[in-house]
């Protein structure tokens, strides 16, 4: 397996990984976590399957959207936390007003 | 190989192993200040020695120049990061380790 | 060269199964700033990562802003929260959370097989050889003013998605701004060390991000990686207890934001007027255009990411709209 292929078996995994601690977690902090995991395994599927060219240099165009979603990534966690902060200050509890769990 | 190539790899591998053991330190020691000592080692003397074998193979002076700019600011951001966390463990009343 | 590839192929498996390993370990952790502390360690790792993927450019742009700044507002963020969450009998111990992210759910485990099992199969019938648009770039990059491939795709081939990505920038801004303010008054000494080193790293620190905004035109770096090096430094001047005077922190810190947005919408106008196309500069002076808006966008990059740390609009009489903590709130 070449090692492009192998990244995006990794991507793949991380993907899921957050997927599934985006669904079990009840805290919002945690669930925004998940989701900067989730978006690692996406960029790393895009540039690994970028990498497919053999002996040149890779495709830059994926390259260029992924720094362009790094930084998109870290404005939209950056409000994500706000509006965590602002419920938490209201409710007192830093979860989804209608999740029953526990929040820890 | 040539003799630099010598040179360099055996600067890498102590590099390695100065590495290897602030990481051993770390996992290992019983408390924050005795594992704080065990990373200084690896940043300064393990980074010192990484550097210093790829200054080696370097092509010109400027990229010395860069490499040992590295090693300045991880010297300089590393102690003060760890008299920070030191400073910090202290403020939360955390008392040295002792046997 | 057999077992050059043969190490290759084991250091790459380490480095992938690390990557899974870490994000499981940060995701599951009962200590929420445990969690975040392995979130920096596996961005650390992602840089590696791309690094091995000839992606120098990403690696840059991920040590600065995926693990760096991340992981700064998130401990920022947690410190906050601890203030304003009230512990009542509705919170669960800790241990509880190890036990939900590793107890069995089936239902969220099936699908997610399903999910996965799709996608590798999708992956793996994939073309192993693709050479994407490289060939077309590498034809056509005499004509982009610059050698970097990267910087050429995200300053003249694709420059419109730079120009649409400053405004998501300003917005997620805007929105932050909307919903909480911040007194722009430091509340404790930073003490002596912290203040030496911001003093020292803080000039070095600008110094890299023009160097690195400078080198962007022929080899690794950019406006990106300047602008969140820039980001850095204005990060560790907060934590270090500095603040912008009163006067500067309303038009003038405005005015930082907007460059670059403002130059990226000027050149697209200029150019449709020039060459009747979106954002196709005049080839001669490709280089120098380019130059401009990276510098616009450098600095608007560097003070975003500031204010987004800073977590709102800044006020010096901000009657205390900051997270109340939980004895002003619930008592």
């Amino acid at each position: 397996m070449s090692s492009a292929f192998l990244y995006t078996l990794v991507g793949l995994g991380l993907f899921a990984l957050g997927l599934y601690a985006l669904i079990v977690h009840a805290h919002l902090l945690r669930k925004i976590l998940a989701i900067n995991v989730m978006g690692s395994g996406v960029f790393l599927v895009l540039v690994a399957l970028a990498k497919r060219t053999g002996e040149v240099r890779p495709d830059p165009v994926p390259h260029a959207m992924v720094i362009t979603g790094i930084v998109v990534a870290i404005s939209a966690t950056a409000l994500a936390l706000i509006l965590m902060l602002k419920l938490t200050a209201k409710t007192g509890h830093a979860r989804l007003p209608d999740d029953q769990r526990e929040s820890r | 190989m040539t003799m630099s190539d010598y040179l360099s790899a055996t600067l890498l591998i102590t590099g390695a192993i100065f590495f290897l053991a602030g990481t051993l330190g770390l996992l290992r020691f019983p408390d924050v200040y005795t594992r704080l000592h065990a990373l200084t080692k690896a940043d300064n003397v393990g980074l010192g020695l990484t550097i210093a074998g790829v200054a080696v193979q370097a092509e010109s002076w400027a990229v010395v120049g860069k490499l040992l700019l590295i090693w300045v600011l991880v010297l300089l951001a590393g102690a003060s990061v760890a008299h920070l966390i030191a400073r910090g463990a202290q403020h939360r009343g955390i008392h040295l380790w002792k046997r | 060269m057999e077992t050059i590839t043969l190490l290759a192929w084991a250091f790459d498996s380490l480095l992938g199964l690390g990557l899974l390993w870490l994000a499981w370990q940060s995701l599951a952790s009962p200590d929420l700033f445990k969690a975040i502390v392995l979130f920096f360690a596996f961005g650390l790792l992602m840089a590696l990562a791309w690094v091995r993927l000839e992606a120098p450019d990403i690696a840059l742009a991920e040590v600065a802003i995926g693990a760096g700044l991340t992981s700064a507002l998130l401990l920022a963020v947690l410190a906050k929260l601890r203030a304003t969450e009230i512990n009542d009998d509705t919170t669960e111990p800790l241990e509880n959370v190890e036990q939900t992210f590793r107890s069995f759910q089936w239902f969220p485990t099936v699908i997610l097989l399903l999910v996965v099992a799709g996608l590798s199969y999708t992956v793996l019938s994939l073309p192993p050889y693709a050479t994407g648009l490289s060939a077309e770039i590498n034809t056509n990059i005499e004509n982009s003013g610059v050698r970097n491939p990267a910087t050429a795709v995200l300053l003249n081939f694709r420059a419109y998605d730079t120009l649409l990505e400053m405004l998501v920038l300003l917005i997620a801004l805007l929105g932050v701004w909307s919903l909480n303010g911040a007194v722009l008054q430091s509340k404790t000494a930073p003490g002596l060390v912290l203040d030496t080193l911001s003093r020292l790293l803080a000039p070095m620190l600008i110094l890299v991000a023009a160097y690195l905004l400078w080198v962007g035109a022929h080899a690794s770096g950019g406006a990106f990686q300047a602008g969140s090096i820039l980001g850095a430094a204005g990060v560790l001047l907060l934590l270090a207890g500095w603040r912008l005077r009163p006067a500067l922190t309303a038009l003038p810190l405005r005015l930082m934001l907007v460059a670059g947005p403002a130059a990226f919408i000027a050149m697209a106008v200029f150019t449709m007027m020039i060459e009747g196309q979106l954002l196709e500069y005049p080839k001669q002076y490709a280089g120098i255009l380019i130059l401009f808006l990276e510098i616009a966008a450098t600095l608007s990059i560097g003070t975003t990411l500031v204010a987004l740390f800073l977590g709102g609009r800044p006020s010096n009489n901000f009657p205390s709209n900051d997270f109340p903590s939980k004895d002003e709130e619930h008592k």
